[in-house]
């Protein structure tokens, strides 16, 4: 039977760890995440799980040590923000390149500088050329389901890649919301038992991890890491289903909300999509009809369900919670426009820069959205390209 | 203690065929440490000399679980790594006993790694780190390092009209920053002294919880010497007084090694030419000043011993 | 080693043969050889515990020559030996003629 509980994102995401139960976590405290450390620290003095924790000096060494731990042959987690997360960054691309399957709560927050500790994607988006598979998370739930499937889809043996599951500081993770959780054992037999086959600590046969890969093998070694994660959408969609056997909610790489009542389209993710949803359907009432299509995987990023999912669709707006500097426009809006290339009938695309540095992002914004998706219809064209929603000029 | 005939015969847990320089001091350091090993070790490398060179792939001269991943997070990594062994020998998955090890040059250890190594340490993670101090950044080819003595030539501290000393600043004591973690046990060693080497390993691996050896590793390439003089010139820096051997046991310091009689530094200096310009009539004021330095050092150590020098 | 493609080399950049560098032989880095005076080696061995290639051979508790696969040439082991046993020969005046070889017990 399943447990109804109120608990905020970093709660939750603390909860799944404990019935995820870890050989090892090494983790550093980082504001908002520091709630997650915490919470299973508890865990681990009440003797709840049976992980070994390491309480590192800094996030550099708490990613260096679970890339220690997995390839010891541990299952390993941990969990961080922002300058935390930029300050594993070296590593993270050394976890992904020995195909190591840890998994790490991303609670997203801006990067410094000038330093800010509340919400956007910055951090992750920064490392999405890491070889991290990415999932973002819109509401507690999410996290929940999101976690505890992470650590299936990392493990599978056609991937074991590490895996981000990200969330939106403060507004999510350390917002109360209604929360569905599994048994116990119910989550242990989901994600069974990790069974590396090249563990360190195989004494009888002595591996060698990270040795000099220079010009004739390295890049070998880099077509492999591609080669898994273009497998990871097949085996992100069939975990997905099969988590919904076990809790009745199944997950895909997108989500689609209100697409086929309508050719204008918003593309969101995280907690944003929420507010979305919100207002979509207060317009809906005023007789406007805007789909939301919200990535829930961004790495591998679902270019070809992206495409499927805009077909016959006018006018795309995409909400990017990062900048890119230099570039013509987000991140998630580059990708998309980008995997609509090849399209004979491509829809008209416009970004949306928002909620940079927990800047609030409400439904008047969402509206001003949808009201320009009705005027791109309308005209025909694009004003401009890239937009920034809720800057003071 | 076993006799080297004994020592002769057990397994090199290090192959033939690396590619560190002829004549490098740390090739003779890993043999010597993974002979004083009796139980399987899994051992850890920061990047440096002694990663790049044992492990180009296709090919690895380690015999034993190894891994590298990045130059500041040797300690980290290990500490990971033991962990997981903790975690997994509690829940029945692992039966034998384990040893690990992190090796570190001077950069990976006195510089960028030392957050990690205190980090480490100081959670008590049961791992020996060896520091293979060369006293410069050798692999990136001979750049200062805190570990380097003042007074040396390196590539980034060339002497000049402006600055004819060489390196201006004193060495930091690493040693002594890892003994104030007040661990179980902490040693400096030289491999021209490897019956105490191997000894100090072997008591060092023998504790449950933390250890560190910091040895001195001659670097032909970085101290301009001939390659045949690596135990020579390691043995005249212990001899001289400028590596003091001694080790810390629980708080406990003492003198390993006592030198019968104290030869003069210039010997050890003048067997290399990265001090060749300290040498000179003109520079005495820094020769004098390294010699002070030296000697202050070792009275520091021997005083802690209850000896004198 | 043929250099093999990415769907033939384990993954993750591992290595799974410990120690398989000894197929790579060092020793054409050589310019000098050691060789020994059998007259004056006293097996002490201080010649193999301060080699950084592993490359003296001793079996049983005697040198037995060293490995001219690996060995550097470094001239340790001449440094270091106290009865001035070990010598460092050119190595050109072994590539001539390998008549010279004979001298040594044991080797490659």
């Amino acid at each position: 039977m399943a447990r109804i509980e109120a608990l905020t994102g970093d709660e939750v995401a603390a909860e799944a760890m404990r019935q995820i139960n870890p050989d090892v976590v090494a983790a550093y405290p980082i504001t908002p995440q520091t709630e997650i450390v915490q919470n299973f620290s508890q865990f681990v003095a009440d003797g709840k799980v049976d992980t070994e924790m390491i309480r590192v000096e800094s996030e550099h060494s708490a990613m260096s040590a679970c890339v220690g731990a997995a390839s010891a042959g541990a299952r390993a987690m941990t969990a961080t923000s922002a300058n935390g997360l930029a300050l594993m960054w070296e590593i993270l691309y050394i976890a992904a390149s020995y195909r190591l399957p840890i998994v790490m709560s991303v609670v997203n927050r801006a990067l410094s500088g000038p330093i800010n500790i509340h919400c956007d994607h910055s951090d992750s988006m920064g490392a999405r050329d890491s070889g991290w598979i990415q999932i973002y998370s819109e509401n507690c739930q999410e996290i929940y389901d999101n976690l505890i499937q992470a650590v299936k889809i990392g493990e599978n043996k056609k991937l074991l890649l590490p895996v981000m599951v990200c969330f939106d500081g403060f507004i999510i993770s350390h917002g109360t919301e209604r929360v569905e959780l599994l048994e116990d054992e119910v989550v242990r037999k989901f994600i069974g038992e990790f069974k590396p086959d090249y563990p360190l600590l195989d004494v009888d046969h002595p591996l060698t991890y990270g040795p000099l890969d220079l010009f004739d093998y390295y890049f070998e070694h880099k077509r492999q890491q591609i080669e898994a994660i273009d497998k990871a959408p097949d085996i992100i969609e069939q975990v997905g289903r099969d988590y919904g056997r076990i809790s009745g909610r199944t997950y895909g790489l997108l989500e689609e909300f209100n697409l086929e009542k309508s050719d204008l389209v918003i593309i969101v993710t995280g907690s944003t999509a929420g507010t979305a949803k919100a207002t979509i359907l207060e317009l809906k009432e005023q007789g406007i009809d805007v789909g939301i299509l919200k990535i829930r995987v961004f790495r591998p990023f679902p270019y070809q369900q992206i495409k499927e999912a805009l077909k016959g669709k006018v006018a795309v707006a995409v909400m990017d919670r990062s900048a890119s500097f230099g570039a013509l426009g987000g991140p998630i809006f580059t990708e998309v426009r980008s995997a609509l290339y090849e399209e004979d009938k491509k829809p008209l695309v416009v970004n949306y820069i928002y909620g940079l540095g927990g800047r609030e992002t409400t439904v008047e914004h969402i509206k001003k959205v949808a009201h320009d998706l009705l005027n791109i219809k309308k005209t025909g064209k694009v004003e401009n390209l890239v937009n920034y929603l809720g800057v003071r000029e | 203690m076993p006799s080297l005939k004994e020592l002769s015969k057990k397994e090199e847990l290090i192959s033939r065929g690396h590619r560190l320089c002829p004549g490098c001091g740390a090739g003779i350091i890993v043999r010597q440490v993974l002979l004083a090993t009796d139980v399987p070790v899994v051992a850890g490398c920061a990047t440096g000399c002694l990663e790049v060179a044992t492990t180009i792939y296709p090919y690895t001269a380690w015999k034993i679980p190894w891994i590298h991943s990045a130059f500041e997070n040797v300690a980290a990594t290990i500490s990971g790594v033991e962990t997981a062994y903790r975690a997994l020998k509690k829940k029945g998955k692992i039966d034998k006993d384990i040893r690990f090890i992190a090796f570190g040059g001077d950069g990976g250890t006195y510089d960028i790694g030392i957050q990690s190594l205190s980090g480490a340490i100081e959670r008590g993670h049961r791992m020996l780190y060896i520091c293979y101090d060369n006293e410069a950044y050798m692999n990136t080819g001979i750049q200062r390092s805190s570990a380097s003595p003042m007074g040396c030539h390196t590539t980034t501290t060339p002497p000049g009209k402006a600055i004819p000393q060489g390196k201006s600043e004193n060495r930091k004591d690493l040693t002594q920053i890892i003994a104030a973690h007040h661990i179980p046990y902490v040693a400096q060693a030289c491999p021209a002294f490897h019956m105490d080497l191997i000894r100090k390993v072997q008591k060092a691996l023998s504790v449950d919880g933390p250890s560190f050896i910091n040895i001195l590793s001659p670097c032909p390439r970085g101290w301009r010497y001939p390659a045949n003089k690596t135990i020579e010139i390691a043995k005249l820096a212990v001899l001289t007084g400028f590596w003091p051997l001694y080790e810390v046991e629980n708080g406990k310091y003492r003198i390993t090694y006592k030198p019968r009689k104290r030869r003069p530094l210039r010997e050890f200096l003048e067997a290399q030419g990265r001090f060749k310009h300290l040498l000179r009539e003109e520079n005495k004021q820094f020769l004098e000043r390294l010699e002070r330095e030296v000697e202050e050092r070792e009275r520091e150590i021997f005083a802690k011993a209850g000896e004198q020098i | 080693m043929k250099e093999k493609g990415w769907k033939d080399i384990p993954i993750g950049g591992l290595i799974l043969e410990a120690g398989n560098a000894e197929r790579y032989l060092t020793g054409s880095w050589r310019t000098f050889r050691p060789v020994v005076n059998e007259e004056k080696c006293t097996d002490c061995l201080l010649c193999w515990i301060y080699c950084p290639d592993g490359s003296v051979i001793v079996e049983d508790g005697k040198r037995k020559g060293f490995h001219y696969d690996h060995c550097k040439g470094c001239g340790i082991c001449a440094d270091v030996c106290p009865f001035g046993a070990i010598e460092m020969v050119e190595e050109s005046k072994y590539r001539e003629g390998a008549g010279k070889v004979s001298s040594e017990k044991g080797g490659r």
